[in-house]
């Protein structure tokens, strides 16, 4: 697919909780293709300390606006200063990168999307393909607190949502791995994005229950595409580029001990 | 528009601008972005005579203005290049040029040897500088005695133009370039990475899976500049300047002091079509000064 860098105008910039903001953005022409999965490099402008540019997932592509949207965590310096742009400003974007997650052959497959905190940004528009594809997607999302548990109301409209908390304060407690569906339900597919030690338990589930399994990941990116060798996963191939080659793969491609 | 050529060798060059090893891929990866024919030369990935699956991950460490990497030369082996990668980038309209690293002057050699053979790279890179090798790499740059050797063993199998990149990791980097010019090196392009190192404190550990790595970046500009100026004075062959060249004044500010041509590294993670507008600015910065000719700054620096 074809990349490229633009300017884009920011339509919204909306602070969902203390950490984290959901930025829209638009331009005149039609926004490019972009698949669930795919991210963003986006450029932090005005910040002393953050040099390289983000990469952040693609949350969601709003045709009937010409929006994308980012989720972004407040982590660092970078994030923060971007988490600062207001309606009207310009912010340049290189998209779209990166593999997206691959969609089923079928419509009567069962499909789990499990996302974890912030990892649930690609999700809304991976849902949002599969359930115009005709596909019934579950998801389950995890988080923290209920503070945490992210654009609820959007995954509702898309399929059945279940969540679980660490601390108990919203759906049941614990981690994803816990939850009751896995119990109840067996799945086909499971497509999951998150903290790695969530994603690797994900992956065990998914292994031991002869389930497919796609994880997205994250790491440490300085080009986002392929030239720096920066971001390497151990594969069955060696090292690839998670900006290139990923972000996702089929975890029995990827040397996790599970 | 201005004359914008410079000669580096028997190279001929359509403008300075060049971009740096391992910054730039194979330069496939960034036509999307840029027009590639009209950058001067694209240098592409460090290839040594074996395969090489480099440092583990962590590689990278986003420093102020800057970076660290520790990639330590991942590459698939010059006959994989030869087979797989050459017939892609065989007809780009530039000069696509390779670097060449190694950790024994016979595996340099035979890397040269065999890339000698390709019709359409006009040139190498022989780094002698790389940081995050164990063996050899840098080894051979910090001596006058290293670099001579290993410059000596390639220029005798390795016809076309010669350009050699210098380790900052010395205490005089004329001294290096001294010995390479003399070995027969062409041309010597400089600074490679600096070693350095990022901590993580709330871990109490290192942030690279090396613990050192090499810093490039905005931040390495005045310590590239100021060996480029050194290095320009001591040796007689063209010197290509980087280190933390973000824009087309960047450019221009190292052909003052002294380079033939420059190479972008870094910046093209930030803005990947730096390159192109770069070679704009300096053709640019030319008109606005009434320079017909690049080569014309070239050195042009009043002390």
């Amino acid at each position: 697919m074809k990349k490229y860098i633009l300017d884009l105008t920011v339509t919204e910039n909306v602070r969902l909780h203390n950490n984290y903001v959901l930025i829209k953005l638009t331009q005149d022409k039609p926004l490019p293709e972009m698949l669930p999965g795919q991210f963003a490099e986006i450029r932090i402008d005005g910040s002393n300390t953050t040099f390289l540019r983000r990469p952040i997932s693609i949350n969601y592509v709003d045709r009937t606006t010409n929006e994308v949207w980012f989720l972004v965590q407040l982590v660092g310096d970078g994030t923060r200063q971007l988490a600062t742009v207001k309606k009207g400003d310009t912010v340049n974007v290189v998209l779209p990168l990166g593999n997206g997650f691959s969609m089923p052959e079928n419509t009567d497959k069962k499909l789990l999307l499990v996302g974890g905190g912030v990892g649930t940004a690609p999700m809304l528009y991976m849902g949002e393909a599969l359930k115009k594809m005709g596909c019934k997607p579950v998801f389950l999302l995890g988080a923290r607190s209920a503070n945490d548990l992210l654009q609820l109301d959007q995954f509702e409209k898309l399929g059945e949502v279940y969540t679980t908390t660490e601390d108990g304060s919203a759906g049941e407690k614990g981690y994803v791995t816990m939850h009751s569906v896995l119990k109840t339900t067996k799945f086909d597919m499971i497509y999951t994005c998150g903290p790695k030690p969530m994603m690797m338990a994900v992956a065990k589930y998914a292994k031991e229950n002869d389930i497919e399994c796609e994880v997205s990941l994250e790491n440490t990116m300085a080009c986002g595409v392929g030239a720096c060798l920066c971001c390497v996963e151990n594969t069955q191939e060696g090292h690839v580029c998670v900006c290139k080659e990923g972000p996702v793969f089929n975890y029995k491609k990827l040397l996790w001990q599970i | 528009m201005a004359d914008l050529s410079v000669n580096i060798g028997k190279l001929n060059m359509a403008n300075p601008v060049m971009t740096a090893s391992g910054t730039f891929g194979y330069g496939l990866e960034f036509e999307d972005f840029v027009d590639l024919e009209k950058i001067g030369g694209i240098i592409v990935k460090g290839t040594t005579l074996h395969h090489r699956e480099g440092n583990p991950y962590p590689r990278m460490a986003e420093t102020p203005m800057g970076m660290l990497n520790a990639v330590g030369l991942q590459n698939k082996g010059v006959h994989y290049f030869v087979e797989n990668i050459y017939p892609k980038i065989k007809d780009i309209k530039t000069n696509m040029i390779v670097n060449v690293s190694g950790s024994q002057i016979e595996d340099y050699a035979e890397t040269a040897r065999i890339i000698n053979e390709l019709e359409n790279i006009p040139a190498i890179e022989l780094n002698i500088s790389c940081p995050n090798v164990k063996q050899g790499g840098m080894a051979f740059g910090v001596t006058a005695k290293g670099a001579e050797e290993v410059v000596k063993a390639v220029r005798d199998v390795y016809k076309k133009t010669l350009i050699v990149k210098l380790s900052p990791n010395v205490t005089d980097i004329t001294e290096i370039a001294r010995a390479a010019e003399g070995a027969g090196a062409d041309s010597v392009s400089l600074i490679n990475t600096l070693l350095g190192m990022a901590i993580n404190a709330e871990k109490r550990k290192p942030v690279l899976s090396t613990i050192t790595g090499g810093m490039s970046g905005a931040a390495v500009k005045p310590i590239a500049l100021r060996m480029v100026w050194q290095v320009a004075k001591a040796v007689n062959i063209p010197v290509i300047g980087l280190g933390g060249i973000m824009n087309w004044r960047d450019a221009v500010e190292f052909m003052l002091a002294g380079a033939t041509a420059i190479q972008i590294g870094t910046a093209n993670f930030i803005d990947p079509a730096v390159t192109v507008k770069v070679a704009e600015g300096i053709n640019d910065y030319l008109e606005r000064h009434g320079y017909s000719s690049v080569r014309d700054i070239i050195g042009a620096l009043e002390v």
